[in-house]
């Protein structure tokens, strides 16, 4: 009676340990296709649907305190872009900086540093949660996008605000790194594009000289070393076709979550 | 519990017959629930692989450590220790935690080994997938069955313990303890342990994951400004998140032994068909097997 209990039950486990094996592996290969990713990127439309009915588009990310501010806030992805040109900028102090606005608007500008500076700004002390799962709490200085769009007034077909980015993300020197917001994002209240972080001019490892924040969304969102913006109507015809860097590297364009 | 469908057996003396203990919805909701926990559980680690710590308080760097972390080092001689520190004490882990090997036989650093991650090597745009995917049909799995339980009785009649079940809470603990369980006509009913576990889990456990899941959210987070610090900040509900889903775990572990030591293939059959066995005859002291 023992005996057949023992292997009876050394059988069921070592059932449950193959069916588990098996059902794992089988997982494994789904991620791998081509179809099944796809059905689970519903999930992405239905949070993002969810977010939209629950939360109120213009509803404002929490603030924090001064005394909640990391002491050292991470640097995450490129902490320098190394190319020929980001350095020269570096060197003089980003003087010939300029920020290129483009794409779907009436009128097309760019600005220097200190064109930003006079524009309509906001200072906000927020929390930067990565994709990853850490958290940091910065205090950021930077110009209101919707400022920006007001000066080049944006086509009446333009759905999405797409940044271009100053550090390649291949050892090359390409894929340049980018992402984009629709436009509920981009004018709201706490969307702007830092130039100082902390109360000093935004550091090379955080994105000198600006970088998006954008409050409501995970960090890969808040795209560093923005040199240029264009207003578009669909994500087509850029890099992968996806929105983003990490976007085209699988991760969800709708990052609220 | 549905209604006594009694058949009983011909011949002589019944011994036993087959009562109708598990309707449909419940069959299959709970086995839904199966599959959307486990995969959210494992998916979660790989999610959780991303960064292996966790923190209490609103953001990961506050100038306090984190309470835990389950990490590798790299020794000169290139030897791999695999470790967990927990509120300050560190624990070594290797081979399981840290670093472990794969299904292949590699050597790889990650926080949880690949056998116990959706998917088993590090990817986490993908976890994230299966993980968000799943958490759909776990909250839409869970929201019919709380309405289904409350409209068909299921929650009143076999969930939420009597006055007498309370009253027996002691000796049934005393039973659970010796691996007792109730056979004949009290076998039809959950017993209070096993109704208070089920609640818990049903209105405090689950519905906290869900929550604290909402919580990791920045889109959710700016629902009503500074919710979140209610339950000591978005760090801290990451690690609510992770704990809670232990405890799942935890529940889940008990239960199957609780099922197994009862009845195996009786308890699997009423989760199955529905049908489930009660024995007429007197109890007799034996040992499960």
């Amino acid at each position: 009676m023992i005996d057949s209990t023992q292997s009876r039950r050394r059988f069921l486990a070592r059932a449950a340990a193959a069916a588990s094996a098996l059902v794992l592996a089988g997982c494994d290969q789904l991620s791998r296709t081509e179809w099944f990713p796809r059905v689970l990127a519903v999930a992405e439309k239905w949070n993002r649907g969810a977010a939209n009915a629950i939360v109120p588009r213009k509803a404002m990310a929490q603030e924090f305190a001064e005394s909640d501010r990391s002491p050292q806030f991470r640097s995450n992805g490129t902490s320098n872009p190394g190319t020929d040109e980001y350095q020269a900028m570096v060197a003089n102090g980003f003087a010939g900086y300029r920020l290129a606005v483009a794409g779907l608007v009436a009128k097309p500008m760019s600005f220097s540093l200190a064109e930003l500076r006079a524009l309509p700004d906001r200072t906000q002390i927020t929390r930067h949660d990565c994709v990853e799962g850490w958290s940091a709490i910065a205090k950021w200085k930077g110009v209101k996008l919707s400022a920006i769009l007001d000066a080049v007034q944006p086509a009446a077909n333009a759905k999405y605000v797409m940044f271009h980015c100053a550090d390649p993300m291949e050892s090359d020197g390409t894929d340049f790194y980018y992402e984009s917001v629709d436009l509920d994002d981009a004018y709201h209240a706490q969307t702007i594009l830092a130039y100082d972080m902390n109360d000093a001019p935004l550091p090379v490892p955080n994105g000198a000289p600006l970088r998006l924040r954008v409050e409501r969304q995970l960090g890969y969102k808040h795209a560093k070393y923005v040199t240029a913006i264009a207003l578009v109507d669909s994500f087509d015809n850029v890099a992968g076709g996806k929105g983003g860097y990490w976007e085209d590297n699988g991760y969800q364009w709708y990052a609220g979550i | 519990m549905p209604q006594d469908d009694s058949q009983a057996a011909q011949g002589t003396a019944p011994s036993s017959y087959v009562y109708y203990r598990h309707k449909l919805p419940v069959r299959i909701m709970h086995w839904i629930n199966v599959v959307a926990l486990t995969i959210m559980f494992m998916s979660g680690l790989q999610i959780f692989n991303a960064h292996s710590a966790l923190y209490w308080g609103k953001s990961s760097y506050d100038g306090t450590p984190p309470v835990l972390m389950i990490t590798s080092r790299v020794s000169d001689k290139g030897v791999v220790t695999g470790y967990a520190n927990v509120f300050g004490h560190e624990f070594n882990t290797t081979g399981v935690l840290g670093v472990a090997k794969s299904a292949d036989g590699q050597v790889v650093r990650a926080a949880f080994p690949s056998w116990i991650t959706i998917p088993g090597m590090k990817w986490l745009s993908m976890a994230r997938a299966w993980h968000f995917f799943f958490a759909w049909i776990f909250v839409l799995n869970g929201i019919v069955f709380v309405l289904y339980s409350i409209f068909s009785r299921h929650l009143a009649r076999d969930l939420v313990p009597t006055a007498t079940d309370v009253k027996g809470i002691g000796a049934s603990i005393k039973d659970h303890l010796r691996f007792r369980h109730p056979s004949g006509e009290a076998a039809k009913r959950y017993n209070v342990l096993q109704k208070l576990a089920y609640l818990i889990v049903i209105f405090v456990l689950l519905p906290l994951v869900i929550l604290m899941g909402l919580a990791m959210s920045p889109m959710f987070d700016a629902l009503f400004a500074g919710w979140v610090d209610l339950f000591g900040g978005r760090q801290a509900a990451r690690t609510i998140h992770f704990v809670a889903a232990w405890l799942l775990v935890a529940f889940v572990l008990i239960h199957v032994f609780e099922v197994i030591i009862s009845g195996l293939w009786n308890n699997l059959r009423s989760m199955i068909t529905g049908r489930y066995r009660v024995s007429t005859q007197m109890r007799q002291e034996s040992s499960h097997d």
